[in-house]
């Protein structure tokens, strides 16, 4: 298979022509590459604040419990 | 939701990108005059052409938001003047390699598409500091979307002018797609295709990604206890979809954009 992609392949940058082709399709994804990169690092950031999120919504859902838990002493707490 | 689709756009993106690439190095014949380095054309006049059309629509997505006053159509002149303004950095930087190894020199400040291209870039580069520089969110969507329709209308107008310019000093490979061989005909209209779709798959991506983190933050606000409506804390050039309440999902017609 490469050997029949070589075979058909025209005149591959063998001559001058050839590394400023590369570097022009080189940097046409490098520009795509550093804004998925960049898009990547503000994923992350979206992901650290859904874990905040979660984390104060399940402490406002356990708030209102408390009166209950004090007005029973029996009770045992499952809160660390 | 504005991710709706992403997945199969994202799919068609790679499929047609690697079309595109091997129909390039594999297909299309090399070119009398430059040979091999006319390859860059495949790449370089795509972008360009993308870019221009990504400005253009953002104009008419300005039009929609001044007709309108949905601020989604706000946000979505902007995502696409932004990916544009992307698209338009690696139209300049391969365009100057290609001048380079035409010309020998990375820049010629004679030749009028390349300065108008250079141009039409400055002219949208002012855009976010356009919007920064306004802090009520009403009047920086209004002020940015007059400025996108005019810029909008430029662009055409712009590539217009330089057509009927004299002057042939790029390296012009072809004056329309119709002088171009059959293969080279071809590998061009799908590299465009793959490019508009790469377009349109980062741009969906972008949107997806404003309007998750906008959520994020009405969630955060509504957590703590503040309303959604609340004032934007600081200033930002991003567009605030909260501010008449568009947080939820997009309407059908307006999600299909």
């Amino acid at each position: 298979m490469v050997a029949f992609v070589l075979a058909e392949s025209p005149a591959l940058p063998l001559h001058t022509a050839g590394k400023y082709v590369a570097a022009a399709y080189v940097v046409a994804f490098a520009v795509v590459l550093i804004y998925v990169a960049v898009m990547a690092i503000r994923l992350s950031h979206v992901e650290r604040d859904l874990g905040e999120l979660l984390a104060l919504s399940e402490r406002s859902e356990q708030e209102p419990s408390a009166p209950a838990m004090a007005a029973d002493p029996e009770r045992e707490s499952v809160l660390p | 939701m504005y991710g709706k689709g992403l997945r199969a756009l994202s799919i068609s993106t790679v499929v047609a990108m690697a079309l595109a690439l091997g129909l390039v190095f594999f297909y299309a014949p090399l070119e009398a005059e430059q040979g091999f380095l006319q390859k860059i054309f495949y790449v370089h006049v795509p972008l360009a052409i993308v870019a221009l059309c990504g400005f253009v629509i953002g104009g008419l997505f300005a039009i929609q938001h001044l007709r309108t006053r949905d601020l989604r159509w706000d946000m979505r002149s902007y995502v696409a003047i932004h990916m544009s303004l992307i698209f338009g950095v690696a139209t300049l930087i391969t365009g100057s390699i290609w001048a380079k190894g035409s010309w020998g020199h990375w820049w010629v400040w004679s030749e009028p598409t390349l300065v108008s291209f250079l141009i039409v870039f400055l002219l949208y580069a002012t855009y976010q500091p356009l919007r920064f520089a306004i802090e009520d969110p009403e009047r920086q969507s209004r002020y940015a979307s007059v400025f996108a329709v005019t810029a909008g209308a430029f662009v055409p107008m712009n590539f217009i002018a330089v057509r009927i310019s004299t002057a042939y000093l790029h390296p012009r490979v072809l004056g329309s797609t119709s002088n171009l061989p059959g293969p080279m005909r071809l590998t061009f209209l799908i590299s465009i295709v793959a490019m508009a779709l790469l377009f349109a798959t980062l741009y969906r991506y972008e949107l997806t990604a404003k309007h998750t983190r906008q959520q994020v933050r009405a969630l955060r606000r509504r957590l703590a206890g503040e309303g959604t409506s609340a004032p934007r804390q600081g200033r930002s050039a991003v567009p605030s979809l909260q501010a008449a309440g568009a947080m939820s999902a997009p309407s059908s017609a307006a999600s299909s954009v």
